[in-house]
């Protein structure tokens, strides 16, 4: 009997190294699971039948573009959209033996922080399904924390991998931009979006970060990347943590986060870490600012593409330009067109230097602060929400609270550097996540922290209702 | 600060965005309030602080440019709403007068 909430990749791995189980009793395993629970969670948009492999079984967020399996991004204006190549990252995932179950939900573009944005229904949190998992990735992580899926790959532009692990009590890397190709991934703001993996364990996450990492001759922007250690000390002697100031006190941190966070930092300091505290005020006033200036206005250019012409939906209409903007009106949902007009106008002429001019600088600051506090410590350390899970429906209504939710999370995307999520207790019946942000490259000291942090606190991450 | 309908029937215009009249003024109150927050950023006096368009310092990345296979026609216009032969079909782009 295969348990699919408690086993690892790294132990699927094993068992079918070892012979003890076969691919197809894996697969059937995390099938029957998925019949289950799916139902209930909503995690996946679409899945695979048959296995194509023989490998250990994977969900693929569906921004994600895998040959031959639609690919939506959770928006109707590319309903029915089957990708003719594989991403980098789905190629790679093949060339590992992994096998794809399905594609996972997400909000519309990637733009959320609930899944609620999605076009064809919002997941729901395996500890508590009257509340989100988090977003945009929420499908992913969701898919992972109830047994549906031993691992999954997100992809984060302000949070969308970090903050969903957060909210369902399981491990997200989002890795240093430029290390993991965003070859065939659906764009949002190409200055920030980076593929990464969604797991039970730091281990495990190591592993799959090691299999899709890498340069790409299809993506310019990517870089060489350091070999992956996976991690196996359990101490964190000679580690040099910082606490930035600002993060712990920021406005809207639940005290139940703080205490979980505090007793992790405790626990950090008996490990043998150095802890001290630093400063990211600038980061942290105006990184969300900054990020909604920036990444709409990128997202506005790369969503121009959707003009009902070479894929995806076309309105019906007589004449070009009406049917461009019909289709753009039908196939988009709200947050995309809020983004869109956002980034429009951050853009447009005479507004241009004043907002997305102004944030470009505003993002030099950010990235100087963050290798200021680099110079003292090895890893930062703060939550990674402010909050636990939210109920459905409680900030649909208001977008500006629903960007206060990557209020943490946003200062280190800006600046490129990767940022590893652990879940590390529970407030209210329900996972908080600490969030270990490192200098760009730096993934392998984030690995060794998280695993060490990991092993200490001892977090059970099966959601109590399923245990 | 506020924004106008009209700044929002041209902005949307600009998007290719064939607004319905309650998004119209839906989007003119939620935007309002958003470029409010996130016009904070004018606050700081970055005059002498270059802009970060990239995050990475990479520097002509450049790869061998050796011909490869590319899709097939079929493939290309798989996934088109409509076609023609070659190309991708859509609806006329000027009005068409009778002479």
């Amino acid at each position: 009997m295969i348990d699919t909430l408690r086993l690892t990749a790294e132990e699927a791995l094993g068992l079918l190294e070892r012979r003890e189980v076969s691919a197809r009793e894996l697969w059937d395993a995390y099938r029957a699971a998925i019949d289950e629970r799916d139902g209930e969670l909503h995690c996946f948009l679409s899945l695979v039948d048959e296995p194509a492999g023989e490998g250990v079984p994977i969900a693929l967020k569906d921004v994600i573009g895998t040959k031959g399996i639609e690919t939506t991004a959770g928006s109707k204006i590319l309903k029915g959209y089957v990708p003719l190549y594989d991403s980098t990252v789905a190629r790679r995932c093949k060339e590992a033996g992994l096998v794809t179950l399905g594609k996972t939900n997400t909000d519309e573009f990637a733009m959320g922080s609930s899944t609620e944005n999605s076009a064809f229904g919002p997941s729901r949190n395996p500890w508590d399904p009257t509340r989100v998992p988090g977003g945009s990735g929420g499908g992913s992580a969701a898919a992972v924390a109830g047994g549906l899926a031993p691992w999954a790959l997100g992809s984060d532009t302000g949070g969308s991998i970090k903050q969903p692990a957060a909210l369902c009590g399981i491990v997200g890397l989002r890795p240093t931009y430029g290390t993991v190709s965003r070859y065939g991934i659906v764009a949002f703001a190409s200055s920030l979006d980076q593929v990464g993996p969604t797991t039970k364990t730091v281990r495990d996450c190591a592993l799959l970060y090691r299999t899709i990492a890498g340069r790409d001759p299809s993506d310019s922007t990517t870089a060489d990347v350091p070999e992956v250690e996976l991690p196996e000390r359990e101490d964190l002697r000679g580690v040099r943590i910082g606490v930035p100031k600002q993060m712990v006190e920021a406005e809207g941190i639940e005290s139940g986060v703080k205490d979980a966070f505090e007793r992790t930092i405790q626990l950090a300091r008996e490990l043998g870490a150095e802890v001290g505290e630093c400063e990211l005020p600038l980061s942290v006033e105006y990184g969300l600012p900054c990020y909604y200036l920036v990444a709409p206005a990128e997202a506005s250019s790369n969503l121009a593409r959707y003009d009902g012409v070479r894929y995806g939906l076309r309105a019906p209409e007589d004449a070009y330009h009406a049917m461009v903007m019909r289709t753009r009106d039908e196939g988009f949902g709200d947050e995309p067109k809020r983004r869109i007009m956002l980034g429009t106008y951050a853009l447009s002429a005479g507004y241009f230097e004043a907002y997305y001019g102004q944030a470009q600088k505003v993002r030099t600051v950010i990235r100087r602060e963050h290798a200021e506090a680099f110079e003292r410590f090895d890893v930062l350390a703060s939550p990674t929400s402010p909050t636990v899970a939210f109920e459905l429906g409680a900030k649909t209504q208001d977008p500006l609270a629903m960007y206060a939710n990557d209020l943490l999370t946003i200062p280190s995307c800006m600046a490129g550097l990767p940022g590893l999520n652990v879940p590390c207790g529970l407030s209210e019946g329900l996972p908080v996540g600490l969030q270990l942000i490192g200098p760009q490259f730096a993934e392998n000291a984030l690995f060794a922290a998280g695993h060490a942090l990991e092993r200490a606190l001892g977090f059970d991450r099966v959601p109590e209702r399923l245990r | 600060m506020a924004i106008t309908r009209e700044h929002v029937l041209h902005v949307a215009k600009l998007a290719h965005l064939d607004l319905t009249e309650e998004e119209v003024e839906r989007f003119r109150e939620q935007l309002s309030a958003i470029l409010e927050a996130v016009s904070k950023v004018s606050e700081l006096d970055l005059a002498d602080v270059p802009p970060t368009s990239h995050p990475l310092d990479l520097v002509n990345v450049w790869r061998e440019d050796e011909p490869r296979p590319s899709l097939s026609a079929d493939e290309v216009f798989a996934n088109a709403p409509d076609r023609e032969d070659e190309f991708f079909k859509v609806p006329p782009t000027s009005e068409v007068r009778e002479p």
